[in-house]
């Protein structure tokens, strides 16, 4: 993990957000106010800050769900503006939104999974093959035929998870993917997203999960991202090793 | 709130059948039930869609169920319509007159309803929803109306815990419905946070489908060759189903 920072700070950020500025339609205080970052390949990248400062919007402009007011963001060396722009976008960074029954709309598991690989343009028996794997891979064996509303808390946030690991993202974006989570399935989760090759950003409250899970931190002051010094060591009662060197 | 799909699942003859001919046979065996006006072709109909019942090996305990709820409404024809339907007189009961197309209006009514329901739990609840959407879809019905199905059949659930939580919500600060204006303005309250939360939860599950790269289109994972085939039983039902039309105009 280490080399791989030290390598992504000579190539191009993947992610490259300059001086954005962004005001919900009807308000008069920008939520994000000229903020910049620099997200590099490899990174593991932790934000946390309070409630409404708007970590959730900063997500949804770099997935194109909003548009900025002004300011520019860069995805893998171009500037993505346009709704066909982001579209390609979306194909490679993935995010897992912060309440799970928006993300699984399907009636059954596989369906939604599998939903993601069929619009890229899988045939069906592909499409099927690749939710299978990805459910494996999650240990979500034998979900398949679930249906998605009647999951508990903890397995909807693992088939959410899934739903987005279906499409091979290079990229991941996770709200709050914690949140409400018992300490089985948190430890869960962190073993399958510290195992996977991808670079992330994760906006969570829980220090523990950050630290386990991310390089660097980031909290949000008067709409813009600031670094924050180290994380706070809190004890942490997980038998999982860290990634820190 | 609780819609449960107790016969989707089986393995029965008519479970493992093309799910495309059983709804289309579905839908013609109930038009023509529907429109029949004779008994000899209402019993024939009555007993095919039982003979379905059977064979597709639904649980009798909950075939029973659903068969009560309509019992309801039926109650209700027996009760009204043998008064009102004027004609020959059977009998007099109290000062009440009983007329004879009344009772026989009301035997068709029953037999009818009580025939379609079975042909529908017979060929069309033997299949979960889903599969019911892309079987619909398959015989051409507009995407945005198989997609409505699916949708709705998924949220209902979400939309009835948060009418649920709402309620809960008001329960415990003391609110009691009844009939005066504090009562109607806050149930008026409920239904409109209900809409709003409804249509707010809309917009992210688009938002949610659009970054998996929806446009608009439905592609299906059901593979309807993996279906056994249907020859046997379209054969079945359609030379049975003439046989009723037969009769009906015979007699
Ligand atoms: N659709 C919206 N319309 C208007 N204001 C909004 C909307 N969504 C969020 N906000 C406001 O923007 C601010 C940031 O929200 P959000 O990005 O969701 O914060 P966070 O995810 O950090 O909790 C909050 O003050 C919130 O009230
Ligand atoms: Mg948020």
């Amino acid at each position: 993990m280490a080399a791989l920072t030290t390598d992504s700070a000579k190539t191009d950020p993947l992610i490259r957000i300059t001086d954005l500025t962004f005001i919900y339609p009807g308000s008069v205080k920008p939520v994000l106010r000229q903020l910049n970052l620099d997200f590099h390949q490899g990174e593991r990248v932790g934000i946390m800050a309070p409630n409404g400062s708007g970590k959730t919007t900063l997500f949804y402009l770099l997935m194109g769900l909003l548009k900025p007011d002004s300011g520019t963001i860069e995805i893998f060396g171009k500037p993505v503006r346009s709704e066909k722009e982001f579209e390609n976008i979306r194909k490679r960074i993935g995010m897992l939104f912060q309440d799970s029954d928006d993300q699984l709309f399907s009636p059954t598991v596989l369906e939604d999974v599998a939903f993601g690989p069929l619009n890229l343009g899988k045939k069906p028996a592909e499409a099927k093959l690749i939710a299978r794997d990805t459910l494996n891979q999650l240990g979500l064996e034998g979900f398949e035929n679930r249906v998605t509303h009647k999951l508990s808390g903890g397995e909807k946030r693992l088939v959410s998870l899934a739903t987005v690991l279906a499409m091979e993202p290079e990229v991941l974006l996770l709200d709050e993917p914690s949140n409400g989570l018992d300490e089985e399935t948190k430890t869960r989760l962190i073993t399958h997203l510290s195992d996977l090759d991808l670079s992330y950003m994760i906006i969570s409250h829980d220090h523990d999960f950050l630290y386990e899970l991310a390089q660097s931190n980031y909290t949000m002051k008067n709409g813009q991202l600031e670094p924050m010094e180290r994380m706070h060591i809190h004890y942490h009662s997980h038998p999982h090793t860290s990634h820190r060197h | 709130m609780n819609i449960t799909e107790p016969f989707a699942i089986g393995n029965s003859g008519i479970h493992l059948l093309d799910p495309r001919p059983r709804v289309v046979i579905a839908v013609l065996f109930s038009t023509i039930t529907a429109v029949l006006q004779q008994f000899p072709p209402l019993f024939l109909a009555f007993a095919l869609a039982l003979f379905l019942v059977f064979r597709a090996r639904l649980n009798p305990v909950i075939v029973g169920k659903r068969l009560t709820i309509l019992g309801l409404f039926l109650t209700m024809i027996w009760l009204l319509v043998p008064l009102t339907f004027e004609g020959e007189l059977v009998t007099r009961f109290w000062k009440l007159n009983i007329y004879l197309p009344g009772i026989v209006y009301s035997a068709k009514i029953t037999i009818k309803s009580v025939t379609i329901l079975l042909i529908f739990m017979s060929l069309v609840a033997t299949m979960p929803i889903t599969t019911l959407g892309h079987t619909l879809h398959r015989l051409r019905l507009p995407e945005k109306l198989v997609f409505l199905l699916l949708i709705t059949y998924r949220y209902l659930f979400v939309i009835g815990e948060e009418y649920v939580r709402l309620r809960t919500a008001m329960k415990i600060r003391g609110f009691k419905s009844g009939t005066n204006l504090h009562s109607f303005k806050t149930t008026a309250y409920l239904i409109g946070m209900l809409f709003v939360r409804a249509s707010v939860r809309a917009e992210r599950v688009n938002q949610a489908m659009r970054l998996r790269g929806f446009n608009g289109h439905f592609y299906s994972l059901e593979d309807f060759a993996a279906y056994r085939s249907s020859g046997w039983f379209l054969t079945f039902a359609l030379s049975l189903l003439i046989l009723i039309l037969v009769l009906e105009w015979l007699l």
